[in-house]
């Protein structure tokens, strides 16, 4: 070890990183919202019976899923200059997780039995009804531990907001390594608050999937 | 628009070397996760307390502090601390490695977990040692289930190369950001470089659908040509807590 590790500088950090951290969690909490909304249109749009939606919608959301989160952000903040980067982050953010809940939904729509799409034609419900009262009750039950696990991973993707200077705690850390020198301090306190957020968030919804019966 | 191409051409040499560097970031990085996915992965089945819990640590240390720490982390705080001092495309390398080869051990898990017990059970009762058992029976069955996982994972790990840009690597980012920042065109380099990345992650699909196909033949499973042109699944239970 060239250099002893500087304890004071952990306690100076900390409050700062905290800070920043409140930025993170609004992040993941509106983020996680776009992507739950806007999946959940993205999967019923993917299922309407015309190709002339189908297609394009399966075509967006593949180029979405297979392109870097990082470019579609810097890009998004270039494109849009006078946007708020807090803003563009969460929606970028939404998007780009949108195009895999949208998957994720699916499948669970996928699940719910074929028999009850034929009662309620039976019953001659509308389409928007027997999406309304009887199919996505049902999916949305079946989906979301999974829409717990990629909130948790979008939580660790917060980070790559810093780079569009979203004040969330990596940029906190970035700040104050820079101004300090105290670089191995700051981003490992940063790694560990990481690891203590979602650590045991990943264990609670692993149990709730196996209370779902997954 | 025009300005862009001819800028584009000229820059031409520096953004075929910056896409070298990010190719070799994927392929060294992939390789580097596919090896520790397989260590972790089979050290979590081992009847050992000791190494369950080891590789158990290691998974859930990688899987939990965020790739992006990780990185700088290796780049930032690594050389005061010990003295060593890494390329950023090294630390690049490291830090997907371990970060995908974490995520990766659960697939690994899970696909020798799905073959059937009693194909261990008709194992033990031929008189196979356990290596013989995994080469022969276990691992053949499982690598089929595991290579649309690994799919999924490898995509990632593509995507997140454009980070070495952070460390000030010579990538295909930085390469076309300089494109960006002589001729102005923010839309048009971004779409260019999103279309650059979609092309080299459907390629990686169509090479692991390849994969597959061979992989299901060894078994007896054949499938028809159609399967190779055939995009990836979202898998939201493999990647579960984890890589998006």
């Amino acid at each position: 070890m060239n250099q002893s590790f500087r304890w004071d500088a952990v306690g100076d950090a900390f409050p700062l990183l905290l800070e920043g951290f409140r930025v993170t969690l609004l992040a993941t909490v509106l983020g996680t919202l776009v992507a739950a909304v806007l999946g959940l249109a993205v999967a019923v749009a993917g299922r309407a019976p015309s190709r002339f939606v189908t297609v394009p919608v399966k075509a967006v959301t593949e180029f979405v899923r297979s392109t870097p989160l990082l470019v579609q952000l810097v890009g998004a903040a270039a494109v849009f200059s006078s946007v708020e980067p807090l803003t563009i982050g969460i929606i970028v953010l939404g998007i780009h997780y949108a195009a895999y809940t949208s998957e994720v939904y699916r499948a669970g729509i996928d699940g719910v039995p074929k028999g009850q799409w034929e009662a309620c034609r039976a019953l001659s419900m509308s389409p928007r009804r027997t999406w309304q009262a009887v199919i996505l009750p049902q999916a949305v039950r079946n989906v979301l531990p999974a829409l717990g696990n990629y909130a948790i991973s979008m939580f660790k993707e917060t980070p790559f907001l810093a780079v569009i200077t979203v004040q969330e705690m990596v940029f906190e850390a970035r700040k104050y390594g820079a101004d300090h020198f105290v670089y191995t301090e700051v981003f490992t306190l940063a790694g560990l608050v990481f690891l203590v957020a979602s650590y045991p968030t990943s264990l609670l919804m692993r149990k709730l999937e196996k209370r779902l019966g997954h | 628009m025009s300005d862009f191409l001819s800028i584009l051409g000229e820059e031409f040499p520096q953004v075929g070397s910056g896409l070298w560097v990010t190719l070799e970031a994927t392929v060294l990085g992939s390789l580097l996760a596919l090896l520790l996915s397989f260590v972790l992965g089979l050290a979590a089945g081992s009847r050992l307390l000791l190494v369950r819990g080891v590789s158990r640590t290691v998974v859930e240390f990688f899987r939990g502090t965020s790739l992006y720490i990780q990185l700088f982390w290796l780049y930032y705080a690594m050389p005061p601390l010990t003295g060593y001092e890494l390329t950023p495309l090294v630390c690049g390398v490291v830090a997907f490695g371990l970060n995908y080869g974490a995520y990766g051990s659960e697939i690994v898990r899970g696909a020798i977990n799905s073959v059937p017990r009693a194909q261990y059970e008709a194992a033990v009762a031929l008189n196979m040692t356990p290596f013989h058992r995994m080469r022969k029976v276990i691992m053949p069955q499982a690598w089929v289930q595991m290579i649309p996982s690994f799919t999924n994972l490898l995509i990632q790990l593509l995507k997140c190369t454009p980070l070495l840009w952070l460390l000030s690597a010579a990538d295909l980012m930085t390469a076309i950001e300089h494109v960006r920042s002589r001729s102005g065109e923010s839309l048009i380099t971004y779409l260019l470089l999103l279309a650059v990345y979609f092309v080299l992650a459907y390629a990686l699909t169509l090479l692991m659908n390849m994969l597959e196909r061979t992989a299901k033949r060894r078994l007896g499973l054949h499938t028809g040509a159609g399967s190779l042109l055939r995009t990836r699944t979202a898998e939201a239970a493999a990647t579960a807590g984890g890589a998006r």
